[in-house]
């Protein structure tokens, strides 16, 4: 005979209004009588109504894994598993999605039968670090699920002291921002830290981002230890009939009020000809006015990347910014790319020899300083490392001249670029 | 018995096999976009290939069914290919103009509301909550769902001066991330100890070492090596808690919601910046947070009613002042506003700049 469903008054209240309601899904999960998840959702939902009467969670972690692998697999055991039986284990199996969430309507079928076959049948697309999470599985049926998942290409994603699952923004797939190939530079580089994901032993999490321009569509900067935003080192590109078109047709009011105005350097100005000229060296490439002039101005064409250290959110010492480590790095040859993963490297081999047990490198770098991490990774200082110069005269300068010549003899070689 | 089956470590799956054809063949050469009505985007490519895409917000937290129809909708109307964004809504990608209403109609008409485009209010980003979470102090998609759909006609409508990005975190980690709004936990007592458990669950000095303010420290308790809490240094953050689940943080009472403003991730216009407190002390109150609900509105209304195109909420509070913010909100100033640690002097106001 089928369990009953259970009374879920306040979360009933979740089903009215304009947004689709998760409470729904919830119940046509648990009413699905033929499948074998319905118990375990009537107790999920069960639990989840006992929690917005009490306002407290019932879930505890443990260890849950699959053969090979340290990580990837979120154990969920209930507190109250004597009153919510069916739903006393309901594990999230993490699944790294294709670079720029793409899919085809086969494959998210696909992956909704392998998952009504063991698992809950809930879904969440995607996690905050860009996993697919499937919520719901009992123990016994973890490894079943993961071997079918994998046989369709899909592997386990990152959890615990490990690298994580990265995201990158849609960028070269359909923007016109897209200064370097997002996808490609996502899957070489978190493919390269295989290991460190699924047999994590790392200090603590690590965390890769990528993003196209400065728009940061992937919340790269505040989101990751390792942030890669395109950019461009020549001048940005403008056509000038464009600009006028578009002075034409919204007026110079319209373009001083809502592009000059804006910019942050004050790079812009307009032409009693009605073109725009560019301060292309006082540009600090905002993306803004690029933003609002889609079809009359473009990121110039020696394009490349700006890698951030040491973004994290609150635990333990407050939120961080990335900060700059690599103000610019060319990305268009294979070579390109290989640089950008040699940093990558050395970046996470400083982080497991010097950070601390359950630091994050934004705090490791806080700890140690900037400059002793930028001589650990072998990257050479720069002024676009920092807002401004110190302001506190308490400091030893007695190498000074011997780092003067260094910094002349840099500037003396030609342009290269990060390494 | 046979030998078991090693993992594939495939890593990231190659997305191409899964991408729109009209994609694929235009990576890397687009020429421009523009937004043909909200929830719609037109990008048009060096070649002259166009693709519309039409966003819509889902619930994040889906069942098979709800795949399965949104399959289905892109199998009848959208060429078979869907992309997912950050903020969990869905793209549906079209190779011609006229397919474009017809894919809004039938998505509007199976519940799934077209927008999050250009200046809207797009889809909350947030966290797992009581659903799945171990150490929530609320829930997610409840919060969540309250939330959109009062705001149901701001992700539909691109009214606001510029995108608004807003998240939910349910715990002071803020794995919600940095918003324009933020709604927030915000404990306000320190953590209620089992003594009987700690020496048997916890590690205590990665307890100890977990503490911001170096508030923890070992102790013996009723004969048995327990841990305790220098409550008037306590910052009732909740860090304990995870590492040493007796340490119970959470209060059905004491655990209050935070509201926070003007957290940016992009470095367009004026540098990221992370969001500031507004307002504290805001009851958590399922089913339907009714009081965060108001107040978000409230700060919503004024940014829409003040903002300048293209200001981010944090930008037209730069502009107007945070006098002015606290005016046109009606939100209370308070000493618990005011930053005082040892950094704390970079957002005081050392100036003869002010705003009456």
């Amino acid at each position: 005979m089928a369990k009953d469903m259970p009374k879920t008054p306040m979360l009933d209240q979740l089903e009215s209004g304009p947004w689709p309601s998760f409470v729904s899904g919830l119940k046509r999960l648990a009413e699905a009588e033929d499948k074998p998840y319905a118990p375990m959702m009537k107790d999920l939902l069960g639990q989840l109504e006992r929690s917005y009467e009490t306002r407290k969670g019932y879930w505890k972690g443990g260890t849950i894994g699959v053969l090979g692998y340290g990580a990837g697999v979120i154990p969920r055991f209930s507190e109250i598993a004597g009153e919510f039986p069916a739903s006393a284990e309901f594990h999230t199996l993490r699944i790294m999605p294709p670079a720029g969430m793409h899919y085809t309507t086969d494959i998210l079928r696909q992956i909704c039968d392998v998952w009504e076959k063991h698992g809950s049948g809930l879904i969440a697309l995607h996690g905050q670090s860009g996993d697919i999470m499937l919520q719901g599985c009992k123990s016994e049926n973890v490894q079943p699920c993961f071997d079918e998942l994998n046989a369709l290409g899909f592997d386990l994603g990152g959890a615990g002291a490990g690298v994580r699952t990265s995201i990158s923004c849609i960028g070269a797939a359909r923007c016109e921002h897209s200064c370097f190939d997002e996808a490609k530079a996502l899957r070489l580089l978190v493919n390269a830290f295989l290991d460190e994901m699924h047999r994590p032993s790392l200090p603590y999490k690590f965390k890769f981002k990528f993003s196209g321009c400065a728009n940061d569509c992937a919340n790269a900067t505040q989101r990751s230890d390792f942030a890669v935003l395109g950019t461009w080192r020549d001048d940005m590109q403008v056509d000038q009939d464009e600009v006028k078109q578009y002075v034409a047709d919204r007026g110079r009011k319209w373009l001083i009020d809502q592009v000059l105005t804006f910019c942050p350097t004050n790079a812009l100005s307009l032409n009693d000809d009605d073109t725009l000229e560019v301060d292309n060296r006082s540009c600090v490439r905002c993306m803004h006015c690029i933003n609002v002039m889609t079809k009359a101005l473009k990121p110039g064409n020696e394009r490349g990347v700006t890698v951030l250290i040491g973004g994290k959110r609150t635990l333990k010492i407050g939120d961080l910014m990335g900060t700059v480590a690599v103000p610019f790095l060319p990305l268009e040859t294979e070579e390109d790319y290989e640089k950008l993963l040699g940093i990558a490297q050395r970046v996470v081999e400083f982080f497991v020899e010097n950070a601390l047990e359950h630091e994050r490198t934004g705090e490791m770098i806080e700890r140690i300083g900037l400059v002793n991490f930028l001589e650990g990774i072998g990257v050479e200082l720069d002024p676009n490392m920092v807002n401004h110069p110190r302001t506190n005269s308490y400091v030893r300068t007695d190498g000074w001249d011997e780092e003067a010549a260094k910094w002349r003899a840099r500037k003396a070689a030609p342009r290269q670029a990060a390494e | 018995m046979a030998e078991p089956r090693r993992p594939i470590e495939s890593g990231v799956p190659d997305p191409f096999p899964f991408m729109h054809p009209v994609l694929k063949r235009n990576y890397g050469q687009w020429n421009w976009h523009d937004r043909p009505r909200p929830g719609v985007l037109r990008h048009v490519a060096d070649s002259g290939d166009a693709i519309w895409t039409v966003k819509a917000g889902t619930q994040r937290q889906l069942d098979v069914f709800t795949v399965r129809t949104l399959c289905e909708i892109a199998d009848a109307f959208a060429e078979g290919h869907v992309r997912f964004t950050t903020r969990s809504n869905i793209e549906f990608m079209v190779s011609s103009e006229q397919q474009v209403a017809p894919l809004v109609e039938r998505l509007e008409a199976a519940g799934f509301p077209v927008g999050g485009t250009g200046n809207s209010v797009s889809m909350i980003s947030h966290t797992q909550g009581w659903l799945h979470c171990d150490i929530p102090g609320t829930d997610a998609s409840g919060v969540v769902k309250s939330l959109m759909d009062a705001m149901h006609h701001e992700f539909t409508h691109e009214e606001m001066p510029n995108r608004v990005k807003i998240t939910t975190s349910c715990c002071q980690i803020n794995c919600g991330g940095q918003g324009d709004i933020a709604i927030n936990i915000q404990h306000t007592k320190p953590p209620v100890i089992n003594h009987d458990l700690v020496a048997g669950v916890c590690e205590r000095p990665a307890v100890v070492a977990r503490c911001p303010v170096a508030a923890i420290r070992p102790a013996m308790v009723n004969g048995k090596p327990s841990l305790e809490v220098d409550e008037k240094k306590c910052v009732c953050c909740g860090a304990c808690y995870p590492p040493c689940p007796p340490m119970q943080i959470n209060d059905p009472v004491h655990s209050k919601l935070a509201i926070w403003v003007g957290g940016k991730h992009s470095s367009t216009r004026t540098k990221p910046t992370f969001h500031k407190l507004v307002a504290a002390g805001i009851p958590n109150n399922p089913p339907r947070w009714p009081e965060a609900t108001e107040i978000v509105l409230k700060i919503l209304g004024a940014y829409k009613d003040g903002g300048k195109p293209w200001e981010r909420v944090g930008e037209w509070i730069e502009r107007i002042g945070w006098p002015r913010f606290f005016e046109v909100t009606d939100l209370p100033f308070t000493k618990y506003h005011v930053d005082n640690w040892r950094g704390s002097r970079s957002s005081l106001n050392a100036s003869a700049q002010l705003r009456f």
